[in-house]
């Protein structure tokens, strides 16, 4: 019989500290599995953030160390500078990429970096109990915007990938979303991409995961991959937004 | 013999890193210490290290972290008010136990304040303004050459006790020049050796060992104290081990000054000015600011009058200095601050006011 279905060896037999439903795990095992099959695991440096993930690795099977929130951009810059023939990532959530580390992605990916940078965006402040992300749709009720998200005042939604794709040293930039099996596979296909034109040392590599936190939005699973659906991908489109065969 | 050369202080720190097998720099421009970047920027390419000036002080010390978790020789350096936002980072580092070598080149504060020299970031090298219970070990010079011989002790310092040691000079020490003795170039280390000698570092798994992981959090609070306890065997052994201390004139004292980095120098010259007039000072010259020299103090004889703490700033040294008298001596401060150097009449100045003496 063939196995349709089985353990990836970057995942480690862990039991995640991730709430039910949450898709941080999906993006966790959709990288690991890329660099599995690539045969990169045992050539891989990860760097994990502040936030829900900030236990990453604790769950991936590659040499990986903390950041302080927002600063992994800059410590995978270092790590590149020493270990210039491994694969290097760093797996960050909105409030660590898009608000305290803003500086650090936008430079990193300014000075054409040679990894490979993973964006967990679900819309809010996961692990510090759900307060407004700078990526929180207008209207959107946080424990910080309680009337919802206003314009006015917290400014409309930041789009990461957008910004990032206008910098001439990011050379792959795809949004992707975890919500449905047809779009894992796209997501797949996105982390696959992305750690190709790295092993190509070719720039700077951007994946934007759309993803869910039933906990903080008060919605249960199912729920709240429909409101990823219906409220995130219209703000945020899906698709590649670069990919090196646009940059001469 | 190694042959002697003019330098200017910024510029020897820098060679002097590269030569004690350091080959990786970040930083960010800030006076009075920019010649260490650039000269970082031209030299470490050609010895196959790396330079990358960073965005911001807090990248240049992540960077660092990166790259010497990674396992690479990194030096980063700074002044005040770039190291004032690189603290984040050093309380990481500290907590990861990742080897670092920190050049501090301080000018007068608080804020923006003056690119002349001062020495008011001795609350900010030896208390630091990171977050949790943890030291650098800091060590101040008080002459270009001093500051040269310490750089390759500093990279053994951190690789042996596996926690950052900074270079604490003021700006005087990085502007100056002076004819200095450079070390003997030591070998860098890289590839495979990396993970022979640094077994901890991120190296990638090679599919050959269990992943390595660089971390501070411990969710735990029985698991953290376990930690911080460790870590506090390191310092206490700092304590025994890493203490520098300079002195002189002690046994036939009637007055005693403490000084640290260029103030040392200044105050010499003060104390042959009070010898001209038949008053004898001692001198006491932490080297290492911490672990500081309390012990030292005990040397002093109770004959002496006065105790004075020689700073370019409104009196942080002093603290520890009374902690060293233990209330055996009336202890004061001489000092200039906004980045004007004391002069050797205005100390003995204040010698004399502090003995009761007319001029
Ligand atoms: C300097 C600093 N500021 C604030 C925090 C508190 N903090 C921890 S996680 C977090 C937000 C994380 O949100 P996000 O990056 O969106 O990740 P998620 O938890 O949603 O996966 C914050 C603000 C911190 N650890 N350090
Ligand atoms: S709080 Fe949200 S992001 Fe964090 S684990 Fe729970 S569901 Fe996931």
């Amino acid at each position: 019989m063939t196995a349709v279905f089985q353990y990836t060896k970057g995942m480690l037999p862990e039991e995640t500290t991730y709430c039910p439903g949450c898709t941080h795990g999906i993006a966790h095992r959709l990288i690991m599995e890329v660099l599995d099959e690539k045969g990169l695991l045992g050539q891989t440096i990860g760097v994990a953030p502040i936030g829900c993930s900030i236990l990453a690795h604790h769950y991936m099977n590659v040499d990986m160390c903390e950041s302080a929130h927002g600063r992994a951009p800059a410590i995978a810059t270092g790590i590149r500078r020493v270990q210039k023939d491994k694969i290097i990532f760093t797996y960050q959530g909105d409030g660590d990429l898009a608000s305290i580390g803003t500086g650090e992605i936008v430079q990193a990916a300014h000075r054409g970096e040679k990894f490979t940078t993973f964006f967990i965006n679900n819309a809010i402040y996961g692990m510090t109990g759900g307060q407004m992300a700078p990526t929180s749709l207008i209207g959107q009720r946080t424990t910080t915007s309680a009337e919802g998200r206003d314009k006015d005042s917290a400014g409309m939604p930041i789009r990461m990938a957008e910004l990032i794709a206008t910098l001439d040293g990011a050379v792959f930039v795809e949004r992707v979303s975890v919500d449905s099996p047809a779009n894992i596979r796209k997501a797949k296909k996105a982390v696959q991409n992305a750690i190709e034109v790295q092993e190509k040392r070719l720039g700077f590599g951007f994946v934007e995961i759309l993803s869910t936190c039933p906990t903080n939005w008060g919605l249960n699973p199912v729920k709240s991959l429909e409101w990823l659906r219906e409220n995130m991908i219209p703000y945020y489109p899906l698709g590649t937004l670069k990919h090196p065969g646009e940059v001469k | 013999m190694n042959e002697k050369v003019l330098m200017k202080g910024n510029e020897a720190f820098a060679e002097a890193a590269i030569r004690s097998g350091c080959r990786y720099y970040f930083g960010y421009p800030i006076t009075p210490q920019n010649e260490i970047t650039e000269y970082m920027s031209r030299e470490l390419p050609k010895h196959g290290g790396s330079f990358v000036q960073a965005e911001s002080e807090i990248a240049a010390i992540n960077m660092a972290y990166g790259g010497a978790a990674a396992g690479g020789k990194v030096l980063i350096s700074s002044s005040s008010p770039g190291i004032a936002l690189m603290q984040e980072g050093f309380s990481f580092l500290c907590s990861t136990e990742i080897p670092l070598v920190i050049l501090s080149v301080s000018r007068g504060g608080p804020g923006v304040g003056t690119i002349q020299p001062g020495q008011a970031d001795y609350y900010q090298s030896t208390r630091g303004g990171g977050n949790g219970d943890y030291h650098l070990f800091v060590f101040a010079p008080s002459s270009i050459q001093e500051a040269v011989d310490m750089m390759a002790r500093a990279f053994e310092i951190a690789e042996e006790y596996r926690n950052p040691v900074m270079i604490y000079v003021d700006g005087v020490l990085g502007q100056m020049m002076e004819p200095v003795i450079l070390p003997k170039p030591i070998p860098a280390i890289s590839g495979d050796e990396i993970s022979k000698l640094r077994p901890w570092a991120m190296t990638g798994t090679g599919g050959k060992r269990e992943h390595n992981v660089i971390k501070s959090l411990y969710l735990k609070p029985e698991e953290l104290e376990a930690r911080i306890l460790d870590m506090d065997q390191k310092y206490q052994k700092a304590k025994n081990e890493l203490v520098l201390c300079k002195t002189e004139g002690l046994k036939e004292a009637e007055i005693v000054f403490v000084a640290y980095g260029s103030t040392a120098r200044i105050t010499e010259e003060a104390i042959e000015l009070l010898a001209e007039e038949g008053i004898k000072a001692g001198l006491i010259r932490p080297v290492s600011l911490w672990p500081f020299p309390y012990d030292v103090f005990d040397q002093i004889p109770d004959t002496v009058n006065a105790v004075i703490s020689v700073e370019l700033s409104m009196g942080q040294m002093i603290d520890d200095v009374k902690i060293g008298c233990r209330g055996r001596f009336p202890v004061s401060l001489s000092g200039r601050v906004g980045g004007i150097l004391i002069t050797p009449p205005e100390i003995a100045a204040d010698a004399r006011k502090a003995l009761g003496v007319r001029a």
